[in-house]
């Protein structure tokens, strides 16, 4: 059924683009100004002798294809190298904050989707009437905010009247509580973070899923439907939604580098422990190796999601080939 | 002597002309679109907030009220202080004006990227077009905004690398929509008959394409503008601004490194309901050029 010239397209397109991101991030990084060896050990005070042999040691006085090829063996066998700040390899760092951040945007993203194709669906069939509009009133406004301001201002509210935590994924100290409490504790921590990346994504969902479904409608086989006495609620399930659906879902794969843009600065805001508050961190601390290890973990991972989807697509919708 | 004269300034005359009837023209049509005009009446407001930003202003956006520090507002500080006493409304008077410049800066390097790509793209043959389709596919695929943070911050934290870093990333939609433009354009008469007639390459680019699609990259720059005011509000946010400069994200930093966030709403609600009302304007005023100048655009 699956189709294998399409399955060796998206497989030689994958091995391209993660080849291009492994490049990219070689070469940004190369044009930092300052030896690495200088950064790595910011007042430490070593003598000239001391970082000459460093920068042997870590293979800096090679020829660059050297040090490309090596890098490409190290990346390729999970060394991320070391963070300037922690001294931990940069990995360690990466991959518990990549399981934080997935629980939490897979979480919004669900939410967000069902919103969004439930929005959706009803601003296109009622298509001018009041719901529609206060819909992509909303839409609009929402859009034109921060995320991270709307965390701001969600932060203060829940903290103040609601009385949710300010921040983090657990209370520490109810660890050994047992596991129901546990997970009532991890629900209040998500509680606002949720709803900051949930009213931040809905907006677009909303839009791809009306515009898709007002397409379907002036589709011949949509004039055909009607023509033949079909039912309202049939019309818009049986022969609007199942093929309106779709686009939405190619698009969810490719929308997924905006979500993280809003997880990065939700977890900013509320301290939730993911690569977006790693990100941050190391941006306040100026740590290269772990700024360059999340950006290459994060955009792979982005790459991998849209390849499943890919291989998916055509599962779900035998015209694609 | 006399005759030239006369004839260019005729000419210059009915030139000017000519652009006034075509302004007219355009303001007939975009007119008739209430929420652009209200994002454009918005967008004026804002650019002359900005002008006079000396003016208005009531205080240096850096002077220190020391023994005023944290205080809600009233009428001696409209939007209260922060803390380090420094009056919150002159620095978001003053914050409009790096925001918007920020915001114009980069929206130009994205659109000339973006136009640059577009055409070649779809001016030349199908495996320049796969290439360059090919590197835009790979740009909106990347997380945008951690890209951002990673050129930012290679380039040295500063409002200088944040425009440039917004601008290297935010130019895949006028690319794609130029790109699609030029496809159309190139397979019309009148490009063809130029062609017939010996026209180059770079002839045809410079005088035939590029003036046709230059109102739809004017729309679009317009929407570019917006998202690139949320960018710079979101990396200054993350710290990557420069601290000494105030735009709203700096203020925005400020208020949640600080700590005042839990105490201080008159910190936080005032830039952050300026970016959104500039967002909102700029989106507003491009979506409807949009509808003028690109007839395809489907009004959802």
């Amino acid at each position: 059924m699956v189709n294998l010239a399409y399955v060796a397209r998206k497989v030689t397109g994958l091995l391209i683009t993660v080849f291009l991101v492994l490049t990219f991030n070689f070469y940004l990084f190369r044009v930092l100004p300052g030896n690495p060896v200088t950064l790595l050990f910011r007042g430490v005070g070593l003598s000239a002798e001391q970082i000459r042999e460093l920068t042997s040691q870590f293979g800096l006085d090679q020829p660059l294809w050297v040090q490309y090829s090596a890098y490409i063996r190290n990346t390729l066998s999970g060394n991320l190298g070391i963070s300037f700040q922690s001294r931990a390899p940069v990995l360690n760092l990466v991959l518990p904050s990549l399981v934080n951040t997935a629980i939490l945007l897979s979480v919004a993203s669900f939410l967000s989707i069902g919103a969004g194709i439930f929005i959706g669906i009803v601003s296109a069939w009622r298509r001018g009437s009041k719901i529609d509009i206060t819909a992509s009133a909303t839409t609009l406004v929402l859009y034109s905010m921060p995320t991270f301001w709307l965390g701001l201002v969600l932060l203060f509210i829940g903290v103040i009247y609601l009385h949710l935590p300010v921040g983090g994924m657990m209370t520490i100290s109810f660890v050994t509580i047992g596991a129901l409490p546990q997970l009532a504790d991890l629900t209040r921590h998500m509680i606002l973070p949720l709803m900051t990346l949930v009213l931040g994504l809905t907006g677009q969902y909303v839009l791809v899923m009306k515009g898709a479904l007002l397409d379907v409608f002036t589709e011949d086989y949509m004039v055909t439907a009607r023509a033949k006495g079909i039912s309202n609620s049939k019309l818009l399930w049986d022969h609007g939604f199942r093929n309106a659906v779709l686009p939405m879902m190619s698009l969810v794969a490719l929308n997924l580098g905006l979500s993280i843009g809003g997880a990065v600065q939700t977890e900013t805001v509320f301290s939730w422990p993911g690569m977006g508050l790693l990100i941050y961190r190391a941006i306040l601390a100026r740590d290269y190796p772990v700024l360059q290890g999340a950006f290459l973990v994060v955009t792979v991972a982005v790459i991998l999601t849209n390849f499943v989807a890919d291989m998916l697509y055509p599962l779900l919708d035998p015209r694609v080939t | 002597m006399m005759m030239t004269v006369e004839t260019q300034e005729n000419e210059s005359y009915s030139t000017s002309r000519a652009y006034i009837r075509a302004f007219s023209a355009f303001w007939g049509v975009y007119k008739r679109n209430k929420m652009g005009v209200i994002g454009l009446c918005m967008l004026i407001f804002f650019v002359v907030v900005a002008i006079l930003a000396p003016i208005i202003a009531p205080y240096d956006p850096s002077r220190e009220f020391l023994s005023s520090t944290l205080l809600p507002p009233s009428w001696i500080h409209l939007f209260g202080t922060n803390e380090a006493g420094q009056d919150l409304f002159s620095q978001v008077i003053y914050g409009t004006k790096a925001s918007l410049t920020v915001g114009f800066a980069a929206a130009f390097i994205a659109s000339t990227i973006g136009t640059l790509i577009g055409i070649t793209a779809g001016y030349f043959g199908q495996l320049v077009r796969d290439l360059l389709m090919r590197l835009t596919d790979f740009f909106i695929v990347i997380p945008a905004l951690v890209l951002m943070i990673v050129l930012a911050s290679v380039m040295g934290s500063g409002l200088t690398s944040v425009v440039l870093a917004i601008g290297l990333v935010g130019w895949t939609g006028t690319a794609r929509v130029v790109m699609s433009q030029t496809l159309s354009l190139k397979e019309r008469a009148f490009v063809e008959a130029s062609r017939a007639s010996g026209a180059g390459d770079f002839y045809i680019l410079r005088n035939h394409i590029l003036p046709n699609v230059m109102p739809v990259v004017f729309a679009q720059t317009v929407l570019v503008v917006a998202n690139s005011i949320l960018y710079e509000a979101t990396l200054t946010f993350l710290g990557l601004g420069n601290p000494n400069q105030v735009t709203w994200g700096q203020i925005l930093q400020f208020a949640f490194v600080s700590g005042a966030i839990l105490t201080a709403w008159w910190y936080v609600i005032p830039p952050g309901l300026s970016i959104m009302l500039v967002v909102l304007a700029f989106s507003l005023t491009g979506y409807s050029l949009d509808l003028v100048f690109n007839p395809r655009v489907r009004k959802i």
